[in-house]
């Protein structure tokens, strides 16, 4: 056997696949949630160019998760809570792009190092540590099952009431404040939202690879359509996709999720990006015909 | 339409304008003129109210002007939309009727419908679905214009509409403010720095300046001595072939040159027109 057949085995190995299956049934569910509102909040990411603030919460919720495993309560409820504080934090002292750039750079250090603290005084299992910063499938049990997936209908019932003035209000803020959108206070509803969907995004990929969930399947989306109805549909069709197949691949194998998630979200957005400079291209073409005035 | 008595805005000690005394009635055209930093952007906000005045009042159809935004149809600044808003053409139009509504959209088929409409109305249908990033500033600004019109407004309040734009797509976008005020007798109120694509159509101008202002027909007010006054300096107003030119009305407190080959005649021709030498 060669060395290179060793490291696949270990990579791969798909004997007692259903029994693995039916283990992880928890988690396929769990995915299913977190690619849905993953994809939609995703969206807004990117239209009101956030992927910096997601990054800084994802570390302050860290914190918060690891924390929660230091004194043995509901990880999950931990995650939410360093979440909500930063995500407000970020809402409240980063109104302006360039304000709130600089909030999350101070912000997420000292998230991280926090939960770095967190995870050094904690006993219990190492797996358990890791499994926090670069994501774990079997650590979703029931009780965490349930609430995720009821977290994951608050942000769903939150971001389909606000759909409509928040894109009109990222995209278009200035006729937006002239139509009387409250702009200022979606923009704080929509970070709190932003808050929940990366903590339970971390439940899964760990708060290191969150972006891969939040921004990617988005952004591969917006290289491929400008519809308001498509591009959602996209970026949640790509996330569930990359989380899913990463389930699936992850369970054949000895390392954790998110290299599985990471390559299948990457590879879905290369993909887009070169479909995209196509239909750009297209577009091109009709702009350098002269047109009449 | 608009109603302005004894209005004032200043920014701590800076006054900006004051003592305001302004009616806009149905279908007027009034231009708003002035140099940078004369207050025309202030005077667009405070009639959006997001501005508040610092003294007087100012009601638009008889309310506070917040009260009042669902009536007006407001065309921003080209550089308003965000570098990475993923829009088509059509969905910009879309926001103008329903986008400030929370909750899913209902009734899509009649807003679809409107929004062709729309599109229709200010020839912008050859480009609906093109997204907005990649649209020339002239089609773009018809797309405006038509989000503008889609709440039915009774009045149309353009921030420079023409910046950037070519002679040919200027007189489209006037022209389709023009037929709009005609058509439904709508009240323009229109912040610009070149008269000249407008002259013909404008009723009244209000021309701000560091030192006051002045209201009333652009006969009236582009004069030498009206200007000449109100500058408190000499300006001379020149008319060529039907166009008006302002030489020596000093733009901006005067700034000190930082590089030699920026020094300004301070006498250099200020051309209220887009062509610049």
């Amino acid at each position: 056997m060669t060395l290179a057949d060793g490291i696949w085995h270990q990579i791969f190995s798909f004997d007692n696949y259903g029994e693995l299956l039916a283990l992880v049934r928890n988690s396929l569910i769990a995915g299913a949630a977190l690619g849905l509102i993953g994809g939609l909040a995703g969206v807004f990411v990117i239209m009101r160019d956030l992927p910096f603030a997601v990054h800084g919460i994802s570390e302050l919720s860290f914190a918060g998760a690891s924390a929660a495993l230091l004194l043995e309560t509901n990880v999950v409820v931990g995650s939410i809570a360093g979440s909500l504080l930063a995500a407000g934090t970020i809402g409240v002292l980063g109104v302006r792009a360039r304000d709130r750039n600089s909030v999350i750079g101070i912000l997420m250090p000292f998230g991280l190092g926090l939960g770095v603290l967190f995870l050094a005084l904690y006993k219990g299992r190492a797996a358990n540590k890791f499994g926090l910063l670069t994501g774990q499938i079997v650590a979703v049990d029931t009780p965490q099952t349930t609430w995720l997936l009821g977290t994951s209908a608050v942000v769903l019932i939150a971001l389909m009431a606000m759909w409509r003035p928040l894109t009109f209000a990222s995209s278009d803020p200035d006729v937006a404040e002239a139509r009387g959108v409250p702009v200022r206070a979606l923009s704080f509803a929509f970070m709190l939202t932003l808050g929940l969907a990366v903590a339970l995004s971390i439940q899964v990929v760990g708060a290191l690879l969150v972006l891969s969930l939040l921004v990617t399947p988005a952004a591969a989306a917006a290289r491929v359509t400008a519809s308001p109805v498509l591009l959602p549909l996209l970026s949640v069709v790509f996330a569930v996709a990359s989380i899913e197949g990463g389930i699936l691949l992850a369970l054949g194998s000895s390392i954790p999720i998110s290299p599985y998630v990471t390559t299948i979200s990457f590879t879905i957005y290369a993909a887009c990006r070169l479909a995209g400079s196509y239909r750009t291209r297209r577009w091109g073409a009709r702009r350098s015909t002269p047109q009449p005035a | 339409m608009i109603s302005l008595r004894g209005a004032a805005l200043s920014y701590g000690p800076r006054v900006v304008w004051r003592d305001l005394e302004l009616d806009v009635r149905a279908r007027e055209f009034l231009a708003v003129l002035g140099p940078n930093g004369s207050g025309k952007t202030s005077f667009v906000k405070a009639l959006l109210g997001r501005q508040q005045l610092s003294a007087g009042t100012l009601t638009v159809l008889g309310r506070p002007p917040r009260e009042a935004s669902r009536h007006i149809g407001y065309v921003p600044q080209q550089a308003a939309l965000s570098a990475h808003a993923m829009l088509r053409a059509r969905d910009l139009v879309r926001f103008g009727i329903d986008g400030h509504r929370f909750g899913l959209r209902l009734r899509t088929a009649a807003v679809r419908r409107r929004v062709d409409e729309i599109l229709e109305s200010v020839g912008a249908s050859g480009y609906a679905d093109v997204p907005i990033n990649l649209l020339s500033g002239g089609e773009r600004q018809r797309v405006r214009i038509g989000q503008a019109l889609a709440t039915d407004p009774r009045i149309l309040l353009c921030d420079e509409p023409l910046l950037s734009l070519d002679l040919n797509h200027q007189r489209a976008v006037t022209e389709l403010v023009d037929a709009r005020r005609r058509s439904h007798r709508t009240a323009v109120v229109f912040v610009t720095h070149e008269i000249n694509p407008v002259l013909g159509l404008v009723d009244r101008v209000l021309y701000l300046a560091p030192g006051g202002y002045r209201v009333g027909t652009p006969e009236e007010v582009l004069t030498s001595e009206s200007l000449s006054q109100l500058y408190g300096t000499q300006v001379d107003v020149v008319r060529v072939h039907g166009r008006v030119v302002v030489v020596g009305a000093p733009d901006e407190p005067a700034v000190e040159p930082h590089h030699p080959h920026e020094t300004r005649d301070p006498l250099e021709v200020h051309e209220i027109d887009g062509a610049r030498p």
